[in-house]
């Protein structure tokens, strides 16, 4: 059993900087480039109204659903708010399907009736693309619950924002994981901002990590701009969590390039900070700084890569655009079972 | 002094029970909070403590008896030094549970008199609608507009008056609604909020409690399902609860309704579920005059008043009159067109689907009688029973789901109030029976339409076209 003050000690330690080997650096790397490359990929579309409603992008904070994902293991379930791209294309689901839930097609994930903010899928225990801030947070201690009375020995990875974590049900859900001690792993995916609001403007205290205190739920605050200590953090809390000693919260320190949803101008935060996340701190660019660096990889190769990855994107986005629209008899079907 | 003891009601259904055991007997001396008997009720066995302090005198009905009534007398307590032998007891049954007694019921049938009727619902007035003067100015302005004016207006006159609600401040409303109101009011009165709005909608009723008058902002009305306990079980009911002392004026506003291709949590139409609810005034305005008006009599109102706008009308321009305090009364329906054929009654966002209706069937030769409710509660029925009188038709039509709809109202209403002036059966257009779907094909086809309003005015005067 690990010991919390083990845990947070190993993360504090910075000349104990948990490495990956090359697999694992160029796993994430083309995994984070594949949401990026999606995500740009997206925003074009909006923009060529290819694509309605809100469209809530994950570019920046790609380090936080691959770190976790290369913590967890298959049969783990997930669930997210409606920034939820990213947490679909890293378990594994097709970007075209992806895509074309974002276009409203017939071969989207939801057959076209979700939309960008819902999107699911049981066979990757992916529960949502949920739209209501917060509410996530509930679900997924209830996925946790699940695991726990079946005496299956998966874990609930439940990611909810900043501005998610002021939400009641949240401290609701706290209190009874850790009464029950349930599987649960609570990834705060803190941006610094919600929709417009940065988080010293709505929070009392800030470090999110701590929300689980008073509950007796242990918290770390993570580099979520660095994949390793991402995917360390998780190791961490996803062990805690399948042996048994209840809920963990790990607070990922991120930051969102991109407006709140691609009608927000984003003039709440300067330029400034901005373009420093981006060209100090990218979670991208750091990790193919060290496969250079390592020779593990040649500029051309990473190149290849790139080309790969914008391949998959494009024929997503073609699948996408010439999906057809589904039936109008799917108007009365799936309502109830 | 001797003090009686009486079976208790140890549920709020007991009736009676039985003595199980006594635990003290006559002449023992019990304080307040000693047990003194066993009760058996037809779900427990209870203990029964004494209240007062004395010498048991006498004990009336002895361990063991049966279906004893509540309210009997058990036992009774005597000072230190009194004698039992004063003691008198009634010991029939209390009165005041008894039954009252009829030889055969089912002959005689049921007694009126003894049960108290239920008063008349008080009979519900509209207020005379506002006039605008001759010669006013009027002047083009969005929904948007008219409603920020009719804030910044009753904030500038009343210093209780404030706004709270997700980034209406420094962002200026997510859908610009509170544009200027911090830079003109300050942050003391323009407040963000975090994103809790079940704990900012109970603190809105506090303070309203309180004596203030806040405006509590939903970004949309689908998060204020997270605050609909606060709404309707602390602001709606308290005036009531409270007999009359305390009120909640509290204006709860924001987007409701269907909006474009944002998928079925963000995308549905609430004005049914307030107008459910008795102690609250809804509102749920068309154009912009009527909004601002309705606002500034919303935030005046000393009841919870849920405001319900419509995000697609925010950018919409219409008329409002240039007067320094325009004001329209909440209750009142608006005839927007008199006509004789056929009524057409709708509100907030169905009103474009009537009004283009209107245009093609006026066109086509029907003459319509076109009502803007603007207020779902109190829903004015004499203005639209009057126009039914007229007409003998009527559709109504609106974004909301079908069943429980306001449409499925004002139908019930018109067979009570007039059912002998109907000509045919009261249609209802509405949103689909469907959560909202974000393909924009499937989504088309879940709003109503006005060519759906035409088929269903033609149904109702049994054109053939
Ligand atoms: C209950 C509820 N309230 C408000 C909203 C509108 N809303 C959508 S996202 C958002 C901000 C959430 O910020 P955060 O939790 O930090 O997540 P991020 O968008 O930064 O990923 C708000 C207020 C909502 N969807 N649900
Ligand atoms: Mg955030």
């Amino acid at each position: 059993m690990p010991k919390k003050t083990d845990a947070a000690a190993k993360a504090s330690t910075k000349g104990n900087m948990p490495a990956f080997t090359k697999e694992e650096e160029l796993y994430a790397y083309k995994e984070m480039l594949l949401i990026r490359r999606f995500e740009e990929k997206a925003g074009q579309m909006y923009g060529m109204g290819l694509i309605g409603g809100f469209c809530h992008l994950y570019i920046g904070q790609e380090a936080v659903v691959t770190g976790v994902h290369m913590a967890s293991k298959k049969g783990d379930a997930s669930i997210t708010g409606y920034r939820d791209h990213g947490h679909m294309l890293i378990v594994g689901l097709d970007p075209k399907a992806v895509m074309a839930e974002l276009t409203g097609r017939k071969g989207g994930l939801s057959k076209g009736k979700g939309g960008s903010m819902h999107m699911f899928s049981n066979e990757e225990r992916f529960y949502g693309g949920n739209g209501i801030v917060g509410a996530q947070v509930s679900l997924g201690t209830g996925l946790a619950f699940a695991a726990k009375y079946r005496e299956e020995d998966t874990v609930s990875l439940t990611y909810f924002g900043d501005g998610a974590a002021n939400q009641g049900q949240v401290y609701e859900s706290f209190n009874m994981a850790k009464l029950w001690n349930l599987p649960v792993v609570y990834i705060i995916e803190n941006n610094k901002y919600a929709m417009g609001t940065s988080l010293e403007r709505a929070a009392s205290t800030t470090d999110l990590s701590k929300r689980g205190e008073s509950f007796g739920i242990p918290g770390e605050q993570v580099d979520g701009m660095d994949v390793r200590m991402v995917r360390d953090a998780a190791e961490r809390a996803i062990q805690h969590a399948r042996e048994g000693n209840g809920p963990y919260i790990l607070e990922m320190l991120t930051y969102r390039y991109r407006g709140h949803s691609m009608s927000d101008p984003a003039k709440y935060r300067s330029k400034d900070e901005v373009q420093s996340m981006r060209s100090e701190r990218d979670p991208i660019e750091q990790v193919k700084a060290r496969l250079l660096e390592n020779e593990w990889a040649t500029e051309e190769e990473l190149k290849d890569m790139d080309k790969d990855v914008r391949a998959i994107v494009s024929e997503a986005a073609d699948f996408a655009t010439n999906d057809p629209e589904p039936d109008a008899d799917e108007l009365y079907t799936e309502i109830t079972v | 002094m001797s003090v009686e003891i009486l079976m208790p009601a140890l549920s709020p259904t007991m009736e009676e029970g039985n003595l199980a055991k006594w635990l003290v007997k006559e002449g023992d001396t019990v304080s307040a909070g000693d047990v003194i008997a066993e009760i058996e009720t037809d779900k427990a066995t209870m203990e029964v403590e004494a209240v007062d302090e004395g010498v048991v005198g006498k004990i009336v009905v002895e361990e063991g008896a049966q279906n004893v009534k509540v309210n009997t007398v058990i036992a009774v307590l005597i000072e230190e030094g009194e004698s039992a032998d004063d003691i008198k007891v009634d010991t029939s049954a209390p009165a005041a549970s008894e039954e009252p007694k009829q030889e055969n019921p089912e002959e005689s049938g049921p007694s009126e008199q003894e049960q108290p009727s239920v008063p008349a619902a008080p009979v519900f007035e509209a207020k005379a609608d506002s006039e605008i003067p001759e010669g006013t100015e009027m002047v083009s302005t969005t929904v948007r507009e008219a409603l920020r004016d009719a804030m910044a207006e009753e904030m500038r006159a009343d210093g209780d008056v404030f706004v709270m609600g997700e980034e209406v401040a420094e962002y200026q409303g997510a859908y610009k609604v509170t544009q200027g109101l911090l830079q003109e009011f300050g942050a003391k009165r323009v407040i963000d909020t975090p994103i809790t709005e079940h704990g900012f909608a109970g603190l809105g009723v506090g303070a309203a409690f309180a004596g203030l008058k806040p405006i509590v902002e939903f970004m949309t009305f689908n998060f204020a399902m997270q605050a609909i306990d606060q709404i309707i079980n602390s602001a709606a009911k308290t005036h009531y609860m409270s007999g009359g002392q305390v009120t909640s004026p509290i204006v709860f506003r924001g987007p409701n309704g269907p909006a474009a291709r944002v998928g079925a949590q963000h995308s549905q139409d609430f004005s049914a579920w307030y107008a459910h609810i008795p102690g609250l005034i809804v509102v749920s305005p068309y154009s912009a005059a009527d909004a601002k008006g309705l606002l500034k009599s919303a935030i005046r109102n000393p009841n919870p008043v849920v405001f319900l706008e419509n995000e697609l009308l925010y950018g919409q321009s219409f008329d409002v009159p240039k007067l320094a305090d325009w004001t329209v009364p909440l209750g009142k329906a608006k005839v927007v067109r008199e006509g004789a054929d056929v009524t057409i009654v709708s509100h907030s966002m169905g009103m474009r689907y009537a009004t283009e209706a209107t245009e093609k069937l006026v066109e086509s030769g029907i003459d319509v009688e076109l009502i803007d409710l603007r207020t779902l509660r109190p829903l004015d029925m004499p203005t639209v029973v009057e126009s039914v009188k007229k007409t003998g038709r009527c559709v109504t039509v609106e974004e909301g789901w079908p069943q429980g709809s306001i449409g499925s109202e004002i139908a019930a209403r018109l067979m009570d109030e007039a059912f002998d002036y109907l000509d045919a059966p009261v249609m209802r257009v509405t949103g689909k029976d469907v959560p909202m779907p974000y393909a924009a094909n499937l989504e088309k086809l879940a709003l109503p339409s006005a060519k759906e309003v035409i088929e269903a005015v033609n149904a109702v005067t049994y054109r053939q076209v």
